[in-house]
């Protein structure tokens, strides 16, 4: 480790640990937390790396409080994140919605379990996609990213927290149990050669007509935080570009919310990110995230050595989803094959987005475990003779 | 007569109008709550303290209470209701220099926030909390609350409340809290005062204002208009300083026990941090 307390060099560490090194790398200096397996390595590891680089941990007393501490923090200056899995996942939904309407940056990690309920506390899932996306009440748009690998969780933790600060809005990063406990390698580049997003601050000095919700063309208004003289309201109520409440005001309301949906929208090419393999002359693509999109590299390979045409998309980004994508696909392949360790969330999606041009297989798992190769080998050759 | 006028001190603005969003007003607080005392008390004493002011956040939740922040020429959040102590401890932490103060109802504090302010208490967190009690869910138009009298009538308790209410300064004091006060909104210069004490203290300070509720709360328990109601809380409460706090059990028509009851010097979350880092 170097004098900063930042650590450089290649490693062998489990995914969850790899995410905590990635957040302190990336400027995380506040973490608001309460234990849960299989989360709790990254509360664990940043109890003890934080105040090793002057940040501050503090275990919350359950995960509405440690959400709640995360937007305040990010308000006092800090890059804040908390960590947890399905239970604590969904505690955090209603702050998360306070999260998106005040667009506070910050980092939610997500480590899925079996569910529902307390479910599978130690084994994997991926139960919680569509809560990811619709989980707060009311209209708005999210941005999520699946980990796949220790590196991943690594990288796109770091990805996570720019994005969270360029588009000023939470950032889930939904990897799940199998990830968060595997150990590999993972390299940890220099600090400079990390990329690294400011936040973005008011040019006006205070008192010179800055308006905490007006925003730049890119439709993110730069943030004033507490403390910096520009004397903010910030309210979870709807409120006008002032942030002042205007609650029975239809068109603020409207203007507020198509806002808030069109920030992440119409930067959706700059926010997706998608892995392909053999996608180009893919009669059959395998779309997976997270753990299945590792588990279904093996049937893809198999599928290829029997001479199929199949290629495999990983979503890295899995909100927004990539439906442009997906749709251009759908009029060139015959059918998308999704494994993914529930009963069919994301493959909805895909489904979606095909409009009808080619079939959608979802291969369910119930949670727990990972698919069989073989079954998604199965649902490939269904695929292939429909 | 004409010398006398000119003695007189005028002034085209109010003395705290720069302390509040003269764009915000009127409030939405009814006539004889006692909220915009509050609020008074709140702005005098920070006048007083004379803090570097673009260093004090107020952060609420949710209810009548819960619009104070909102008013106030500050950094102010307004949270999600029961939030504001997770919140701002969340504020304090990222950013130590900031004074951060709770301003909250008591059912936004004592029900579903109940488990964040004893966690708060607990870790004597570097927060001022006021917790202003009407004895019931005001915004929501008067619904039994967790400080609600046993067999007080609200439009949840038609018949009378049958539960046991919370007393706030027993519960602050047992749960570590480092300053413990009750006020109403009447004791305009004592709240005052109290304000600046709780603002001046490390650590976790709290001050309970009894605050009438003319609308909802007075009106279901036939307290009279709103004049009579303020003259009962008044009438009512007996300073009682340095009472121990599990004696000051608020009930239905009996006297409010009132003052300072806890002021100690205990280390805050943030100074056994610093220790077992170093």
């Amino acid at each position: 480790m170097s004098n900063d307390g930042i650590l450089r060099g290649s490693f062998f560490m489990d995914g969850d640990t790899a995410c905590a090194e990635g957040a302190i790398c990336a400027g995380c200096r506040f973490f608001g937390g309460y234990p849960i397996t299989p989360a709790t390595e990254i509360a664990e590891r940043m109890a003890r790396r934080l105040p090793q680089v002057g940040g501050t941990y503090i275990q919350m007393e359950d995960e509405i409080a440690s959400i709640a501490a995360v937007l305040g923090a990010s308000w006092g200056g800090a890059r804040s994140m908390t960590a947890t899995s399905g239970p604590g996942f969904s505690l955090m939904m209603e702050n998360l919605g306070l999260g998106i309407i005040t667009e506070t940056p910050c980092v939610l990690v997500n480590v899925q379990r079996a569910g529902p309920s307390t479910g599978m506390p130690t084994l994997v899932g991926q139960g919680d996609m569509m809560q990811a996306r619709w989980g707060s009440h009311g209209p708005y748009e999210i941005i999520a990213i699946a980990p796949s690998s220790p590196q991943e969780l690594f990288d796109l933790t770091i990805r996570a927290f720019n994005l969270a600060e360029k588009y000023r809005t939470p950032v889930l990063v939904m990897t799940d149990e199998a990830v968060g406990h595997m150990t590999e390698r993972v390299v940890i580049p220099p600090l400079d050669e990390i990329e690294h997003y400011p936040r973005r601050k008011p040019q006006a000095p205070p008192n010179d007509g800055y308006l905490p919700y007006q925003p730049d063309p890119d439709g993110v208004p730069p943030m004033a935080c507490a403390g910096d003289g520009y004397r903010i309201h910030v309210t979870g109520l709807t409120h006008n570009e002032k942030g002042y409440p205007a609650t029975v005001s239809v068109e603020a309301q409207h203007k507020l919310v198509e806002r808030l949906i069109r920030k992440i929208r119409d930067n959706r090419d700059d926010i997706i990110e998608l892995h392909e393999d053999q996608v180009e002359d893919a009669e059959i693509v395998v779309v997976a995230y997270g753990i299945s999109a590792r588990t279904a590299a093996r049937p893809v390979r198999l599928a290829r050595e029997m001479g199929l045409k199949v290629g495999l998309l990983k979503l890295v980004t899995v909100w927004p989803f990539a439906e442009d994508r997906i749709r251009d696909l759908a009029t060139k392949v015959r059918a998308f094959v999704v494994p993914e360790i529930n009963m069919g969330q994301m493959a909805l999606e895909v489904e979606r987005s095909a409009e009808g041009q080619a079939q959608t297989i979802p291969v369910p798992h119930a949670g727990g475990g990972l698919h069989d190769p073989g079954e998604v080998l199965e649902a490939i050759k269904r695929a292939m003779g429909s | 007569m004409a010398e006398e006028l000119t003695n007189v001190l005028i002034s085209e603005h109010h003395p705290m109008d720069s302390l509040l969003r003269q764009d915000r007003l009127p409030h939405i607080w009814c006539s004889g709550c006692g909220l915009g005392t509050v609020l008074t008390c709140f702005v005098s004493a920070l006048q007083k303290l004379e803090l570097d002011l673009d260093k004090v956040v107020v952060v609420s939740g949710i209810g009548c209470t819960g619009r104070a922040a909102g008013y106030l020429n500050l950094d102010g959040f307004h949270t999600t209701h029961g939030r504001a102590i997770p919140f701002a401890t969340g504020l304090k932490l990222a950013n130590p220099e900031l004074k951060v103060v709770v301003i909250s109802g008591d059912g936004d504090l004592m029900a579903i926030g109940g488990n964040h302010f004893i966690h708060a208490a607990r870790r004597n967190m570097d927060l001022t909390v006021l917790c202003v009690n009407n004895f019931n869910y005001g915004m929501t138009s008067g619904q039994v609350g967790p400080t609600t009298p046993t067999n007080a009538r609200t439009s949840t308790s038609p018949y009378g409340n049958t539960e046991h209410p919370f007393n706030v300064p027993y519960l602050a004091a047992a749960t570590g809290a480092a300053y413990v006060a009750r006020w109403t909104a009447l004791h305009v210069r004592r709240l005052e005062r109290s304000i600046m004490e709780a603002m001046q203290k490390r650590g976790f300070s709290v001050i309970e204002v009894i605050s009438p509720c003319p609308t909802y709360y007075g009106r279901w328990n036939k307290m009279g208009d709103t004049l009579e109601q303020m003259r009962y809380y008044h009438e009512q409460s007996v300073i009682r300083h340095w009472t121990d706090p599990a004696q000051a059990d608020i009930d239905l028509g009996g006297e409010i026990i009132v003052g300072r009851f806890v002021d100690i010097d205990k280390p805050t979350f943030s100074d056994l941090q610093r220790e077992a880092d170093q």
